[in-house]
């Protein structure tokens, strides 16, 4: 295993930036560099000098010892000033020293990974807390990252585990003495193990929205100030507002935190039979995405309202607009009422992302729809009764399989195909 | 594989039995209970008939070292046989102590010497030895059991054979009994077993889990007030019977006042007081797929020595260590079965690969491809094998390719024709209208089918033989799961083709841990397949391995 070296923050002007070197060769560049290590675990202050006793940059040093270290190897962290030429210039000095190459995009991680020291979900959630932007993020993420899945992981596994020793049992001792009808825990496990399955299944779409962010359309006849309230949330100028109606064409988005939500509003073509043929085009688009959305917000002209829109399509919340003109509902350009309709946006949104599950991932899924299968399958053989239990006992293993896929412990070529495809992610 | 024990088993039953006949073909498993003096006669004159086999009887008292590798034997009268291959196969003997309440004896078996030189030897070698226990139930007098008081349990109408060169048992059927011990009996030995070898701390060996005395079901199944016991005949002539459930090392006098407590046996005699046996085994970690000690060439081990228990894991290591003996003598390369061929693969492989933490017996839940390995294609998955290997003779091989020509013409005729679920129901197969099409293979694989009803669709079926027929319905039973086994087992098949160099050097992988680095010197396994399957090997330790495997390729290419 080769010493490998990276930047592991952002590169650019910054207070500190933070070098990481990790492998078995770590220990002997931090020397070279630095003179002295400090103990394993400990910090301290150090002069780095490159090959030629020329003085580098004062730096923060920081030594880990194989495994306690966040890639299970021997690891040495610089903390040095955020400087181009400084980090430059320090990645020379280690290069030279001949004992280290730079790191591959995602390599520290994978060593991680590869050392048991993350599992795959693991390295998910860490990449989704890399990439969070919104606290509800953070939360699912770092709920990932601390080991959640291999909890429910486990928790399925160890009730699988019991159900097939007790099949096992009626089989390989079918002579001895274990009178006991097994039957009805079995069943009971895997009762246990489908609900477990299932409620991570039914909490899959609020969870993956909360990591790639919901969508809120707002849709309305033409001129109803749908891009005059989408730059109201903006907080500036993105949407070209006129009195002309059929002005927007395209969908355009604007990317919201709402309470810890991640939240992106569409604003989409008012919705009209039109002669012109672009503008038939931004409408098809925006029944479209708005169909998709999480929510539909309708907004309704309060001056011409005369209660025969119909968006055709379901929809969530409804406001009157021009509010400062008819003294009713909400204006998109004073403001006047935008909170309340963020606040009904919120309510409905964190009402469905209460029931949010640890899977996020669309792997996750796939692999909890397998098991969801093959159990139903497992379920209809046992209830079939003593013959099929050697049937049984395969469609238990390939659930316990299944389920273990969500934290990596399958074959390792097909880890290695996952990780090496998938994973390229931050150092 | 052309062994001979199936055979001598199927000359000597007296009582076949098929464990699991209610459940799945895949786990059904042929027991029977062989006469012992018509099993010794028949092994005996199995043995005369080979041409080639010279049987010399002696103790070994040393083996002969040349160089590091096996050169012969050496007997206790001094005399030396020069071999270029030695098969050791030491049983309870090797070290052997005997253990009767706190009565402690040198032993191999009862009235037999252990074999201590040998022991003395293979300590100073620097095996890495162990010991294991085991442990027998008193032998009682048949005359002295009141059979009719008691449970009968008779053999199968129609006996299951080892063999597919047998078709019906030579010997006489019999009955076993069945009786319970009871709160009575449990009193007795609670009240006894601070006298009990195991439990008075006379014993260090590790015994089964699977197979307790019958101390350990006490202690360990407090809640249990009653253990059932199977009074086995010894033989047809013999006046022994073998009390199967009731194994122990407490002293002589309470064996006889808790096997009395036991009803149908108030006045049961006692002709040999069960004992228990610790004996040395060595660490099969240090053997090589083929059986031979990795640190002393063309010295092979099989049986009780590797810390196996049982007859048949005794015999099928017999069996391939003999065989991967003469190969080596005949410098022709090791056969090794893999673990989706056979049980004999999959237990060698956990030998060698896990090593064993108790006597280690084969069951069918450690074998991945269970649906496929079964008793009822055994000929199918190995014969073939065993011919290649010159293993068996010409009437087995003639009865091997009619049965295979059979199967395949009742194949052809299940495959020949397709129908559709109207006229499935009018032979009176009820299946889904789906206007889906099956074949006779397909149609049989159905629950409760009938093989009237299949004879309906297709009368060219009824003129196959009923074993063919039956035969037949099983392919058919685990056809969807046997396929994708098969999947499954060319991806074992992809792994085991990445062998690891021998020369591998597991300290300079950086992450491996200590104990994995030390189990994998231990195993020395010779694909990737058999490291994965080393007990606490990750994913991403073998991955490590993997990238050694391929820089040291590069850098050697």
């Amino acid at each position: 295993m080769q010493t490998i070296f990276a930047l592991a923050t952002a590169r650019g002007k910054s207070g500190v930036a933070i070098m990481r070197i990790s492998g078995p060769a770590a220990h002997d560049v931090g020397r070279l560099l630095a003179g002295s290590l400090p103990l394993a675990g400990r910090s301290a202050l150090r002069a780095l000098r490159d090959r030629h006793g020329e003085f580098l940059d004062q730096a923060l040093v920081l030594s880990f010892e194989s495994p306690r270290s966040f890639t299970g190897e021997d690891v040495v962290e610089l903390q040095i000033h955020g400087s181009v030429a400084v980090i430059r210039a320090l990645e020379v000095a280690i290069a030279e020293t001949g004992l280290a190459r730079m790191a591959e995009p995602g390599e520290f991680t994978r060593r991680a990974l590869l050392n048991g020291h993350l599992d795959l979900a693991q390295v998910e959630g860490l990449a989704d807390l890399i990439a969070a932007e919104t606290e509800l993020q953070r939360k699912q993420a770092q709920q990932l990252f601390s080991g959640g899945m291999r909890v429910f992981a486990d928790q399925c596994r160890t009730d699988l585990v019991r159900a097939i020793a007790l099949v096992e049992a009626t089989i390989d001792f079918a002579d001895e003495d274990v009178p006991v009808d097994v039957a009805p825990e079995v069943g009971l496990l895997l009762e246990n193990v489908l609900r477990d399955v299932r409620r991570q299944l039914a909490g899959y779409g609020h969870a993956e929205r909360v990591r790639n962010g919901f969508e809120v359309a707002v849709i309305g006849p033409p001129n109803a100030g749908k891009s005059t309230f989408i730059n109201k949330i903006a907080g500036r100028d993105i949407a070209i507002t006129s009195d002309i109606p059929g002005t927007t064409r395209d969908v355009l988005e604007v990317r919201v935190d709402l309470a810890g939500l991640p939240v992106t509003f569409l604003d989409t073509a008012g919705l009209r039979d039109s002669a012109d043929k672009i503008e038939r085009l931004g409408v098809a688009r925006a029944r479209s995405r708005a169909l998709e959305a999480d929510v539909r917000i309708l907004l309704i002209d309060g001056l011409t309202d005369d209660g025969g829109f119909d968006a055709s399509m379901p929809v969530d919340l409804i406001y009157r607009t021009k509010a400062d003109l008819t003294g009713v509902g909400i204006s998109a350009r004073t403001g006047d009422g935008i909170d309340a309709v963020l606040a009904d946006v919120e309510r409905i949104l964190s009402d469905r992302v209460s029931g949010m599950t640890i899977a996020s991932h669309e792997r996750h899924r796939l692999a909890l729809d397998r098991a969801d299968v093959l159990l139903q399958s497992a379920i209809t053989v046992f209830r079939g009764g003593d013959v099929g239990a050697e049937i049984l006992a395969v469609h238990l293993r390939d659930v316990v399989t299944t389920l273990d896929s969500l934290i990596g412990r399958v074959d390792v070529e097909a880890v290695l195909g996952e990780i090496f495809s998938e994973f390229c992610i931050g150092k | 594989m052309g062994g001979i024990m199936g055979l001598a088993a199927d000359r000597s039953g007296i009582q076949f039995r098929l464990l699991n006949r209610r459940k799945g073909p895949a786990v059904r498993g042929p027991r029977t209970q062989s006469d012992r003096k018509h099993y010794q006669a028949a092994i005996q004159s199995l043995l005369a008939d080979r041409s080639g086999l010279t049987i010399i009887e002696g103790e070994v008292a040393d083996i002969v070292l040349q160089g590091g590798a096996i050169s012969g034997i050496k007997l206790c009268d001094d005399s030396l046989i020069s071999a270029h291959c030695v098969v050791l196969t030491t049983g309870t003997f090797l070290g052997g102590v005997i253990h009767i309440g706190d009565r402690k004896m040198r032993g191999g078996r009862v009235g037999d010497q252990p074999s201590d030189l040998l022991a003395d030897r293979l300590r100073d070698l620097d095996l890495p030895l162990g010991r294991l226990k085991t442990g027998t139930p008193p032998r009682l007098r048949k005359s002295s059991i009141a059979w009719d008081q008691l449970e009968m349990q008779p053999a199968d109408d129609a006996p299951a054979l080892f063999s597919f060169m047998s078709d019906r048992p030579v010997l006489r059927q019999v009955s076993c009994a069945i009786t319970h011990t009871n709160p009575h009996t449990h009193e007795i030995i609670s009240d006894n077993l601070s006298r009990s070898a195991m439990y008075g701390g006379h014993i260090d060996g590790v015994g089964p889990r699977y197979c307790p005395s019958i101390e350990d079901k006490i202690v360990k199944f407090s809640d249990r007030s009653s253990h059932q016991i199977f009074l086995e005949p010894e033989g047809l002539e013999s006046d022994i019977v073998y009390p199967n459930g009731i194994s122990t090392s407490l002293p002589e006098d309470v064996q006889i006042a808790y096997v009395r407590s036991i009803a149908g046996l108030e006045a049961a005699e006692i002709t040999q007081p069960g004992y228990a046996i610790e004996y040395d085994f060595v660490d099969p970690q240090s053997l090589d797929s083929s059986l031979q000690l990795a640190a002393i060439p063309r010295l092979f081990l099989a049986g009780q020595i590797n810390g196996t228990t049982g007859y048949e894991e005794a015999a099928a290591q017999g069996l391939m260590a003999g065989l991967n003996a003469a190969h080596a003598s005949l410098g022709r390369e090791p056969v090794v079965l893999s673990r989706s061929q056979a049980y004999i693969g999959v237990m060698i492989d956990d030998l060698v690969t896990r090593g064993v933490a108790e006597p280690y017996r084969m069951f069918t839940s450690r074998a991945e491809y269970r649906l496929s390995l079964r008793a009822d294609n055994a000929d199918q998955r190995l014969t073939e094998v065993a011919d290649g290997l010159g293993l068996i003779c010409e009437r087995r091989r003639r009865l091997f390719h009619t049965k295979m020509d059979d199967l395949k013409a009742g194949r052809d005729i299940l495959a020949g024709e397709r129908f559709t679920p109207q006229e499935a129901a009018r032979a009176g197969i009820t299946i889904n209208q789906d206007g889906q099409r099956r074949s006779g293979m397909d149609l049989l694989a159905f629950p409760d089918i009938d093989f009237a009803q299949i004879d309906v669709l297709l009368p060219a079926f009824a003129k196959c033989s009923p074993d063919v027929r039956e035969q037949l319905a099983i392919e058919a039973l685990y056809r969807t799961y046997v396929d994708r086994q098969q999947r499954d087992a060319a991806a074992l098949q992809r792994d085991e083709a990445q062998k690891i160099p021998a020369d591998i050097d597991y300290d300079s992988i950086g992450g491996l841990s200590n104990e994995l680095k030390g189990k994998l010197r231990r195993v020395k396994p010779a694909t990737l397949g058999q490291a994965g399957r080393i007990d606490g090997m990750t994913p991403a330790a073998l991955a490590l391995i993997l990238s050694r495997m391929r820089q040291d390729e590069r850098y050697s290419a």
